[in-house]
Order: structure tokens, then C-alpha cells, then sequence
């Protein structure tokens, strides 16, 4: 006998293995093993031959490699006896997978043991077949299978059913093959051939729908007959768990019914009845009996079941919900995802107890729950969700907070009604798990305070409050740098303070202060510090008593190991020493930053190059072009409403990667500054950089710093929206730009008319924000006395947001000898589906009496 | 559909697994380190059901062994907790009141009994009987096979002593 391979025992190996202390012991002993092996497979070693892949089998478990070993299983499985064959079918299905080309050499032993005269012979060469056959195998041995599916002994039967449908799931081409035998081993009745065959039958289905048709017709009656059958079995020791014969049996027949009769009148009506009866006499209170109901409910909601059945399947889901077993609560959950889509309402009374369970200790259920708490929410229900979310994010784990965080943002997001009630929200998740959110939520929201002016200063308050406490969170530390490095002013001098807000008074070098801290905490990346540069340049020039400070902690900066930080503190060093004249234009506010096509960026679709953008326009209008806002956009470009991230065709600005201007005011924020930025070609940089102080915004937010004492009274009724903006730089009428031969026309309207006061509107319209409308309002005084002390007011749906310019004048002369003229700035967020409307009042003396006027405008010409 | 089967220890040994999906060695190695870090880490009165890639694993605990197995999403949670039971009433029955020392050391054993109750990721046969039955016919074919070898042998030797 070879020396080599005499070896040890397999018993004995595993105990030596067993025996091991540490891992290189482990090893010294496989590796001695391995070798016997090898030795033994090179002297083509008979004797021990199974009893070496039964070793090899156990160190490959082990997790070492037995590659050596596969040509083995070959041998041992080509040998004619029945001990070598189970052994090299076993190896075989262990050590090898079907993308190892050794298998295909396995294909003519596997054909002739498919002949065997051994029934247990075909066992294993139909089990090895069933578990591991490639897409080419599977089309070579097929009709051996299929023959084997006619054969007599159920053992074989049931083994060539479960070996089709590998068969077919390799190659679905030859469903139509087993078709009619699938069919007829429905009616078998050895329990093990039925669920082998049913299970057959439901893969066809999956497969093809000739088989689904095929077998709908053929065999529905047959498998109501069975289930029948089973679920009234009397007891059936063989088959029974917990009182119920073959839940196995159930489950399968269960889910092939589901397959039959989704989507067909015909056959779900027949089902109806046996349904029925499983839903409502199966024991409960037994897992087994559970999984047979979880079945019943998920079959009742997939066909086209009788509403009083579908109530039945709620109800049962109902019960699984308060079921005190996490199990049966979370298959609970799962199905009421797939319920939702049948009866919304029928969830929606469970909110509560879903909500419970997004709280659960489970991972599982919680995660479960999120889900389905994320479908479940509407406009209707949106506020108390996400506040119980929020809520519940304060205190729950943190590997949950990640999923937890992403849900809640695209909660706020997509169902945010109010822009006040969004900032808030997002305020509140930045603070408490600002680390979670993806970068891509605050810009969003970046965006979405830069539009809106009446919310800048509430919104740059809340950050610097929140920041005092949450400084560990990155993302907040940066939406708030970059708030107050642009409102920092709002932040000092309470510009537009809410009904909401506690007064707070906070100095210039407190605001200095606090981006201070964020560029020198450790925990900050470079992100956060060279927004802060650049907040603190921004502020340097706001708030001059501080500049010298500011330039000391910008100095500071110059020797920084960050290549990024060391540029930019050179380069904003320069700036403050060199460079005085421009300083104050070249940290200007940022322009408006376009909502419309940040978020057509985000949906990550369209994009435009800016060589085509730029030839769709007249060089003509090229002064236009450098218009800091929205003026690049194509023309008519529908807006979008500012939520609705859906939005595809949102036209999209082209990002131009190397553009200063970007660069220089919003590091860190290329997608939400570059639709800031207008494109241009390098050579206009500084033509760019400057024209921004002194072109006049289109949409700016901020024109009104001169603002007449009595406008002001007036802007500050029709909030939210129309707060007065300070800005330093920009003095100019907001109407004062738009290109006139590109507007569109509309008729004149008298929007009012009493005895005394008559209104008329003129409209401007500008092609490529059909959003926006210009209103030119002129008042004429029809009575024979002064207006004196006159105060015109408006109001506006919440869908519209209204900017009003300081009248012409607050004295209105007798006898239409004169008259008042006053600028609105109207925006229709749901342009094209909603008509503008408006509230007016008028407040004027009159003889040195007080009078009030009030009126509704409904006359909107069409298409505003 | 099952994808695959695992048992693993408490410490983390794997004991059994079996694939009925396409798994590289490499991938195989990947998954089993993680779903155990996965599923050793998770408490006790926990539901028995992990979300994992897409796939659920459905675990149990006996004694100091995790039985998972890897489903597909529509597949029935519950249904396999049962099948696990299935199983291991059968190991219970066949190495009389099995324990994990059985599985390690007559691990091919176990190996033939899951051929019997899962093939191709479906279950096979939900009689426990009948897979006795068909363990037994087997096993005593081996036997014989055996006896027929040795006493071949003897005569071999004997005729040439």
C-alpha cells in the first residue's frame, strides 16, 4: 500500500484540526493533509480515494483552497459503484460551481447515471444536477429529465420536477417542454411528487406565459381540488406540524393559485371559496399556521379576489400587526407594503402602530417600518410624520440614523407645502444628525433659502442658534457658514424677523466668531474651512469694525498644509490688502441661485452643452447673457414647481467646470452655485465678477433699500413673502432690465374701480421665466380731493410670491390730475395650472379722514 | 427561492453550506463573514429575519447553531423557519437527538440528509419519513457495498496467504 496515502482517518483529521490551538497550528495540520492528498491524487490512489475528498470536502469548509481536488470528484463519480458515486456527487456539488469548466466534464457520467438502472443512483445524479448545472448542460440533459418525469418511483419524480426548474431558470427557452408533464404531476398523490410539481408549475409561470395560460386552464380546478383536499385532511401523522397536515403543501399550492389567478376574473372567482375557508379557519396561534395565512393574505391581494375577501386578508394583516412576536410583525409590515397599492385607506388606519414600530429595538422591523411609513405618507399627514420622525431621530441608533436621515429629507422635501415649514424641518434634521445628510439635501436646501428673501433672515438666525449646540455636525456647520457668510447682516441687524422667533441679538464679531470656530475645529474637513474662508471674506467686507480681524484669521491661514486652504488665504489675503476697490463687488450676495435648474441637475438628466446654449441666442442679447441670474436659461423654459424633484425636463444650466466666478464664491457647492454664475467664456471673468453688483438682478431678492417709510408699512402686511431686503450694492428698480422685445403682450386690466380710486394693471412678461409677471399698477384718483398718506397692499395665494417696489408717490392729486405708479413682482409657482389672483387694499387720508378699500382681482388675463 | 444554506457556530465556524445560486469561492468566503458578523451580533428576542443585499436570510437558533437561509424577498419568512425545523427534526431523528460534535464529524451525513429535503433551492419532500426512509435505503447500500469490498479482501488475502 502507498505510504503516502495511507494518512489518517477523516475522523482522525477533524480531531487533529479540532485539536489545534491557534490558527497556524490549524494550518500546519491542513497543509500536511493537503499534501498526503495531493501525493495520494498523483499516484492515482484508489483505495482512499473517497475517504481523501471527504477530508478535502471538510478543509475546503474550512475555508481553504481544494481546487487539487476537483478532478476527484470526477473519477469518483465515473466509478460504478453507489459509495463512490454518492461521495463524488457530493464533492462535486461542494467544490466545484458551474462556472468551472472541469463541470462540463461531468456531462456524459451524469447522462449515464440518468439512465441507471439504481433508483438512488439517478437520485444523485438528478440532485447534482438540479444544484449546479450550467445553461449548456442543462440544454444537453434535458430531455433525459423530462423522460424522467414519466417514470413510476416518486423519489425520482419529484427529484427530475426540482431539476426542471433549474433546468428552466438556465434556459427558459425549454419551458414549453415540460408544460404537460408539470401538468399531469398534479394529480399525484405522494405529497413530496405534488409539492415538487407544483413548484414546477409556478416557475413555468414565472417563465413563460404560454405555460401560464396553459396551465390556468388545465390545471385550476386541480389545484383548488388539492388545497381542498389538504386543509380538510383528517390528522396525517406522516405530514402533520402543529395540528396542520403539509403547510408545506399549502404554501406552494397557495402561491402557485396567487400565479393563476393574478390578473384573471375567471380563475380567482374560483379560488374565492377555498380562500375563504383557509383565511378564516386556520389555527393562528402557531407559526405554522401564521405562515399559512401570510400566504392565504399575500395570494387574496395578488388576484382579483371579492372585496369581502380582501377586508378578510386586511384583517388578518390587522391581527399580524399587534401580534406580540417580532416575526409575525414583520411579515406583517412587509405585506401591508404590497397592501397598499390594494386599499391605502385600510393602511392608513394603522399608522400609529407603524409608527410604533419604526421605534422598534429590531433593526429589521424598523427598517420594515421606515419603508412603509415613507408610502404612506401625504400631503394630508406629512407634518405630524415627519415631526414624529424627527422626533424619534434624536434618540435612535446610530447605524439607524443614516436610512433614518435620507428618509425624512425626501419626506420634507417632496411634500413640503411651505417654504418656512421645509427650512425648519431641515434645520432640525441638520442639527441633530447633520453627519447623515447627503451633500446633494443641503444644497438643495442652500438653494432654497437663497430664493427665499423674506426667509433669509429667519433662516441665517435659527443656523447661528443651532450651531452654538451642534457644532459637531458637519453639514449644518456648513449650510450655516455659508448663511451667514451671506446674510451675515440679517444675522446682526434682525432683518425680517418671524412672528415665531425669540429676539436674539448677536454682535459682528459674535457672527466672526462663530465661523471662526468652524474653520478651526479639528472635526471640520476641508470643505467646511474653505467655505468658512470664504464666509469670513464675505463678512470682511459687511462688517468693516471686524475686517482687521478677520484678516488676521484669513493670515493665519497662508502657511496651511491644505493646498486648497493655503490658495485661498493667499489669494483673499490679497484681496483685502491690494485690492479695496473691488473687494466690496467681488463679495457681493450671491445671486439667485436657480431653483429650477439645481434641481434638473439633481434628477441627473438633462444637459445642455453651453456651446448650444449660447448659439440659441443672438449676440445681440449677449450683454443679457451676463446677467448673474436665470437670464441663460433657454427661452420659455418651463419652471418648475420648486418641490417637485420629479421633474425631469427641467432645463439645466450647463456647469462650466473652470468657471472663476464659482470658484471663487462657492467652493464646495458646484452644483447648487453654477446656475449663480452666468457662462462665460474665461476671458470675462472680471467683466462677470463685476457685473454683478451693478447690473440689476432680475429676480434678485433685494432691490428695495430705499424703500420709502410708508412702502415698507405696505411690503410688511403681505407676508410671508415680501419682507424688505436690505442690500447695500444694488439701488435699482427691479423692472429696469428685461429686454422689451422679447415680452409677450397682454391687455391692460382696471383692477379696481370705486368712487374715489381707480387701479389699472399693465403686465410684462419675459419668454424665459414664464413664471414671473411684471405688474405695473397705476392709481388714479377719481374723487375731488387729495389722497394723501396713501398706502396700496396686496396679497397673494401661497402658490404666488409677491415683491412689491415703493410706489411713485403717497399723494394721489384730485381729478385724475396725476397719478400713482407702483411696480409688482409677481411669481406663479404652479404657472400654467393655477390663475394668478390677488387681494387689495388701499389705505389713504381723504378730507383728513382715515379710509380703507378693499377689493379681490379675479380679471387676470389668461396665461399668467 | 433558497439562494444558499449556512450553519455556523456561536464562535463563527462554519458547519454546512450550501449554494444553490452562483457563488464564486471568493464571494462565498465574503458572504459568510458577513452575514455572520451579521447574525451572531443580534439579540436574542429579535425577529428572525435579516434584510440583507436585496435578499433576506431567515436564521434560527439551536442549541449553538445559526441554520440560516438566504431567500429571495417575495419569498415566505415564515415558511422557512418551518423548513429549518423540517431539517433539523430530521438531523434530530437520524443521529438521535443530534448535536453539533454529529454535524462536524459526520458532516457528509448532514450533507446527504439536506440533498434529501432542498434541491435546487426548493424543498423536495415534507415528509420526514420518507426521507428517513430514503436515507437508510442509501446508507445500507453503502454498507453492503462495504461488505462485499472487505469480504473480497479477505478472500484475496486468504487465497494468497
Amino acid at each position: 500500500m502507498n505510504p503516502f496515502s495511507s494518512g489518517t482517518r477523516l475522523r482522525d483529521m477533524i480531531r487533529a484540526i479540532r485539536a489545534c490551538k491557534t490558527a497556524a497550528e490549524e494550518r500546519a495540520v491542513v497543509r500536511k493533509e493537503c499534501a498526503a492528498i495531493r501525493a495520494a491524487i498523483s499516484e492515482n490512489d484508489q483505495d482512499y480515494r473517497h475517504r481523501n475528498l471527504a477530508k478535502l470536502m471538510f478543509i475546503h469548509m474550512l475555508g481553504y483552497p481544494t481546487h487539487f481536488g476537483q478532478m476527484e470528484c470526477l473519477k469518483l463519480i465515473a466509478s460504478a459503484g453507489f459509495p463512490e458515486k454518492r461521495i463524488g456527487y457530493l464533492g462535486l456539488m461542494l467544490l466545484l460551481d458551474e462556472r468551472q469548466e472541469v463541470l462540463m466534464l461531468v456531462t456524459n457520467s451524469l447522462k449515464q447515471d440518468l439512465n441507471h438502472s439504481n433508483q438512488y443512483i439517478v437520485g444523485l445524479a438528478l440532485c447534482a444536477l438540479g444544484n449546479i448545472c450550467s445553461a449548456e448542460m442543462a440544454r444537453d440533459l434535458a430531455p433525459e429529465v423530462e423522460r424522467l418525469l414519466h417514470g413510476r418511483d416518486p423519489n425520482i419524480k419529484k427529484k427530475a420536477a426540482l431539476c426542471s426548474i433549474r433546468i428552466i431558470r438556465k434556459v427558459p427557452d425549454l419551458a414549453e417542454n415540460f408544460m404537460g408533464p408539470a401538468a399531469s404531476l398534479l394529480k399525484e398523490k405522494h405529497h413530496g411528487v405534488l409539492i415538487a410539481g407544483v413548484q414546477l408549475c409556478t416557475d413555468l409561470c414565472k417563465a413563460n406565459t404560454d405555460a401560464l395560460e396553459y396551465l390556468r386552464k388545465n390545471c385550476t380546478e386541480g389545484l383548488v381540488r388539492i388545497l381542498k383536499d389538504v386543509s380538510n385532511s383528517p390528522y396525517a401523522p406522516e405530514y402533520d406540524i402543529a395540528g396542520i397536515t403539509d403547510p408545506f403543501l399549502h404554501i406552494r399550492v397557495l402561491r402557485l393559485m396567487r400565479m393563476l389567478g393574478q390578473e384573471d376574473a375567471d380563475s380567482s372567482e374560483y379560488m374565492n371559496d377555498i380562500l375563504a375557508q383557509v383565511a378564516t379557519k386556520t389555527e393562528s396561534n402557531k407559526n405554522v399556521g401564521n405562515a399559512i395565512l401570510y400566504e392565504c393574505v399575500e395570494t387574496i391581494m395578488g388576484i382579483e379576489a371579492t372585496s369581502g375577501l380582501r377586508v378578510l386578508a386586511i384583517n388578518i394583516l390587522g391581527r399580524f400587526l399587534s401580534n406580540r412576536d417580532n416575526n409575525i410583525r414583520y411579515v406583517a409590515l412587509n405585506m401591508l407594503m404590497k397592501a397598499i397599492t390594494v386599499d391605502a385607506q385600510a393602511v392608513q388606519r394603522h399608522r400609529t402602530t407603524i409608527l410604533e414600530c419604526v421605534k422598534d429595538s429590531d433593526a429589521s422591523i424598523r427598517k420594515r417600518a421606515l419603508e412603509l411609513v415613507f408610502l404612506l405618507v401625504n400631503d394630508g399627514n406629512v407634518k405630524p410624520l415627519a415631526k414624529e420622525l424627527i422626533d424619534y431621530l434624536e434618540v435612535s441608533d446610530q447605524e439607524f440614523k443614516g436610512d433614518l436621515t435620507a428618509k425624512i429629507c425626501s419626506i420634507v422635501e417632496k411634500f413640503s407645502q411651505e417654504k418656512l415649514w421645509y427650512i425648519d424641518q431641515m434645520f432640525k434634521v441638520l442639527s441633530l444628525a447633520g453627519n447623515y445628510v447627503k451633500d446633494d439635501v443641503w444644497h438643495a436646501l442652500i438653494v432654497v433659502i437663497s430664493n427665499a428673501p423674506d426667509l433669509q433672515g429667519y433662516s441665517v438666525r435659527s443656523l447661528y442658534r443651532a450651531l452654538q449646540t451642534s457644532y459637531e455636525q458637519e453639514s449644518l456647520v456648513r449650510v450655516a457658514v455659508w448663511c451667514i457668510g451671506e446674510y451675515g447682516e440679517m444675522l446682526v441687524n434682525n432683518v425680517g424677523v418671524l412672528e415665531v422667533e425669540e429676539p436674539m441679538t448677536v454682535t459682528e464679531s459674535d457672527a466672526v466668531d462663530a465661523v471662526e470656530v468652524a474653520l478651526k475645529r479639528h472635526s471640520s474637513d476641508m470643505t467646511t474651512r474653505a467655505m468658512s474662508l470664504i464666509a469670513l471674506l464675505k463678512l470682511s467686507s459687511r462688517f468693516t469694525p471686524t475686517s482687521e480681524r478677520i484678516k488676521e484669521i484669513v493670515t493665519q491661514h497662508k502657511g496651511s498644509v491644505a493646498l486648497e486652504l493655503q490658495q485661498r488665504s493667499i489669494e483673499f489675503n490679497s484681496i483685502i490688502q491690494r485690492h479695496q476697490n473691488i473687494k466690496s463687488s467681488l463679495v457681493e450676495r450671491m445671486p439667485v441661485l436657480d431653483e429650477a435648474a439645481y434641481l434638473g441637475k439633481r434628477a441627473g438628466s438633462s444637459q445642455p452643452t453651453l456651446s448650444a446654449e449660447k448659439s440659441s441666442k443672438p449676440t445681440t442679447s449677449a450683454a443679457s447673457l451676463k446677467l448673474p441670474n436665470g437670464v441663460a436659461k433657454p427661452p420659455a423654459a418651463p419652471l418648475v414647481d420648486l418641490l417637485d424633484l420629479s421633474s425631469d425636463d427641467a432645463p439645466v444650466l450647463p456647469s462650466a467646470p473652470n468657471d472663476f466666478l464659482n470658484d471663487l464664491l462657492g467652493i464646495g457647492l458646484p452644483n447648487s452655485s453654477s446656475s449663480g454664475a452666468a457662462p462665460s467664456t474665461t476671458t470675462d471673468l472680471l467683466m462677470d465678477l463685476l457685473s454683478i453688483g451693478t447690473s440689476p438682478a432680475q429676480n434678485g431678492p433685494s432691490d428695495s433699500n430705499v424703500v420709502p417709510s410708508s412702502a415698507k408699512a405696505a411690503e410688511s402686511k403681505p407676508a410671508p413673502v415680501t419682507a424688505p431686503v436690505m442690500d447695500l450694492l444694488d439701488g435699482l428698480p427691479s423692472n429696469a432690465s428685461p429686454p422689451r422685445d422679447e415680452n409677450l403682450v397682454y391687455p391692460t386690466i382696471t383692477a379696481f374701480e370705486s368712487s374715489t380710486l381707480k387701479i389699472a394693471f399693465s403686465f410684462e412678461k419675459q419668454p424665459e421665466k414664464p413664471q414671473v409677471t411684471l405688474i405695473s399698477a397705476t392709481f388714479t384718483n377719481l374723487s375731488s380731493s387729495t389722497l394723501t398718506n396713501f398706502i396700496f397692499q396686496a396679497a397673494v395665494p401661497k402658490f404666488v410670491q409677491l415683491h412689491l417696489d415703493p410706489a411713485s408717490s403717497s399723494t394721489l392729486p384730485a381729478n385724475g390730475n396725476g397719478t400713482i405708479t407702483q411696480s409688482l413682482r409677481v411669481t406663479n409657482t404652479q404657472h400654467g395650472q393655477k390663475p394668478l389672483a390677488m387681494r387689495v387694499r388701499m389705505a389713504y387720508k381723504f378730507n383728513d379722514e382715515d379710509k380703507l378699500e378693499q377689493g379681490q382681482i379675479s380679471n387676470f388675463p389668461p396665461g399668467l | 427561492m433558497i439562494n444558499f444554506v449556512l450553519l455556523i457556530s456561536r464562535q463563527g465556524k462554519v458547519r454546512l453550506t450550501k449554494w444553490y445560486s452562483t457563488y464564486s469561492q471568493k464571494e462565498r468566503t465574503k458572504v459568510i463573514r458577513e452575514l455572520s458578523g451579521v447574525i451572531l451580533s443580534r439579540g436574542p428576542k429579535l425577529c428572525n429575519f435579516v434584510e440583507w443585499r436585496g435578499y433576506k436570510v431567515v436564521y434560527r437558533r439551536y442549541a449553538s447553531l445559526y441554520f440560516c437561509m438566504c431567500i429571495d424577498p417575495d419569498d415566505n419568512e415564515l415558511e422557512i423557519l418551518e423548513i429549518i425545523h423540517h431539517f433539523v427534526e430530521i438531523l434530530d431523528r437520524y443521529f438521535g437527538s443530534v448535536c453539533e460534535l454529529d454535524l462536524i464529524f459526520n458532516f457528509h451525513k448532514a450533507y446527504y440528509i439536506l440533498d434529501e429535503i432542498l434541491l435546487a433551492g426548493e424543498l423536495q419532500e415534507s415528509s420526514k419519513k420518507t426521507v428517513a426512509r430514503l436515507i437508510a435505503a442509501q446508507d445500507s447500500l453503502v454498507e453492503t457495498a462495504k461488505e462485499q469490498a472487505s469480504s473480497i479482501s479477505n478472500i484475496i488475502a486468504q487465497a494468497t496467504k
